[in-house]
């Protein structure tokens, strides 16, 4: 519909994009990308989404600093509390039932969410049973979610997070300082399989107790935030639990009805045993 | 210009302005208004339930996709900045804090004058910081009409000051001045 000159850039680059490296962020929201396009080609000094997108295509370098600005990496640990203490209060209970778990956190971006789970997990005693499975598309991000290092001065918020989310430990004990980062602790990755992975072009994963996916539909249009939901439909084991961001919903997919809610105000879903 | 949506960006002693506009909009206001108020990132929305009890229009938390409909108070949730498509949907993003705020107020203004052109109004309210000003250049250059709470009146004028800064053909007007001003511009 639009017509300006730009926004046939924008449509071009991401074409030019899938084509030559299978990064598909064609379907994804066009306001947010549009702005995050427009901060990169300021950031490289280009005249043009289309200066931009001839160096995409001749310079290797260059995508992979792109992703960086196509890609969020925007995340806390234990970001919404009470998210955290609906999982342990409500869905922990019947993950204990179960001899062996499956953990997926898709879009794991830099790995905040994932340290979370691994730290809830361990309060609860489930990290010996527990499998977790940490993907996203940057392997800018899928590096840094396994170094598991963040700026210090992020854990005062960390910190407080945790304990918000009711938190059986303190959080100082999982981390050591080491000038001004924090360097987590490997005993909670080591049960983790770090994985590139698409919700937009890969297929499902198997037999999931739990998938946490929070503000990343947010990013995708109508289509693909389908594609997704189907996607966790099938990678969940009959009864498991799905979680999305606080604003998000699961009504524009037709695969909604695979799930009913479990805790509504904290958009927890459940697969149905159909 | 014909006026298909008005955005909103409002910081300290935002709740206090708006509490003198927003109630004044005609229950058969034709266009959709879209308002940011800086918040901190609590999970509830308590702007909503205050002004959907002031308002003669209805008062939402806007949702992601959405299709925006005429004569509704849509409120940016905390926490997430709130876009508009091109095709007049809304959307949510949890990107990078924009001026230290999120949602910000240049994020709604600079998307809704790309998806709107002329035919959006801007208003940038009392506030502490710069938000709003380069929202509202951008709303002024797509041909949109812009309007600034007089800084002189404003409970903080640091805001409607580089909203005027960046954008000197804005209207000025006062508080108890905007609605009646937005009805004629709707003819």
């Amino acid at each position: 519909m639009s017509g300006s000159i730009e926004d046939i850039e924008i449509e071009l680059l991401l074409d030019a994009i899938y084509r030559k490296f299978h990064y598909d962020f064609r379907n994804y929201a066009r306001a947010s990308i549009k702005r995050r396009l427009l901060h990169a080609k300021a950031k490289f000094g280009f005249d043009s989404i289309s200066a931009l997108q001839s160096a995409v295509l001749h310079d290797e370098t260059m995508l992979p600093q792109l992703l960086n600005y196509l890609t969020v990496q925007v995340s806390e640990m234990f970001r919404d509390p009470s998210y955290f203490r609906a999982l342990r209060e409500k869905v922990v209970p019947h993950l204990r039932t179960y001899p062996s778990l499956k953990v997926w956190v898709a879009g794991c971006s830099n790995g905040e969410e994932l340290y979370s789970l691994a730290i809830l997990f361990a309060e609860e005693g489930l990290t010996e049973r527990t499998m977790f499975y940490a993907t996203d598309i940057n392997p800018a991000a899928l590096r840094a979610a396994q170094a598991g290092v963040y700026p210090l001065d992020r854990l005062r918020l960390f910190t407080e997070n945790h304990q918000l989310s009711g938190g059986r430990s303190s959080l100082s004990e999982y981390y050591t300082a080491n000038y001004d980062r924090a360097v987590f602790d490997k005993s909670l990755r080591e049960r983790t399989v770090f994985s590139d992975h698409s919700l937009v072009t890969d297929a499902a994963f198997g037999e999931m107790h739990l998938i946490s996916c929070r503000n990343v539909l947010i990013y995708f249009d109508r289509d693909l935030q389908d594609r997704a939901v189907g996607l966790f439909g099938e990678s969940l084991t009959r009864g498991g639990f799905l979680g999305i961001g606080s604003r998000e919903s699961l009504r524009f997919s037709a695969h909604a009805d695979l799930f009913s809610d479990f805790v509504m105000e904290e958009k927890i879903y459940r697969r149905k045993a159909r | 210009m014909n006026p298909r949506a008005i955005v909103i960006g409002a910081s300290a002693g935002g709740v206090q302005a708006l509490s003198q506009v927003l109630p004044h909009l005609p229950a058969d206001l034709a266009v959709p208004v879209l308002v940011v108020v800086h918040i901190p990132p609590r999970k509830d929305n308590a702007l909503v339930d205050l002004f959907a009890r002031k308002c003669q229009l209805p008062v939402k938390e806007a949702e992601d996709k959405e299709t925006l409909a005429p004569g509704t108070i849509y409120f940016a949730p905390p926490d997430y900045h709130l876009l508009v498509e091109t095709e007049a949907t809304l959307a949510l993003s949890s990107d990078e804090t924009v001026n230290h705020s999120r949602p910000a107020i240049d994020v709604l203004f600079e998307t809704a004058a790309d998806a709107f052109g002329e035919g959006l109004i801007g208003i940038v309210m009392t506030g502490a910081n710069q938000d709003g000003a380069r929202g509202l250049m951008a709303v002024c250059e797509a041909g949109g009409a812009a309007i600034v709470q007089d800084p002189a009146s404003a409970e903080v004028a640091t805001m409607p000051a580089a909203a005027l800064a960046a954008c000197p053909s804005a209207r000025i007007a006062a508080l108890g001045d905007m609605a009646a001003q937005l009805e004629t511009m709707l003819g």
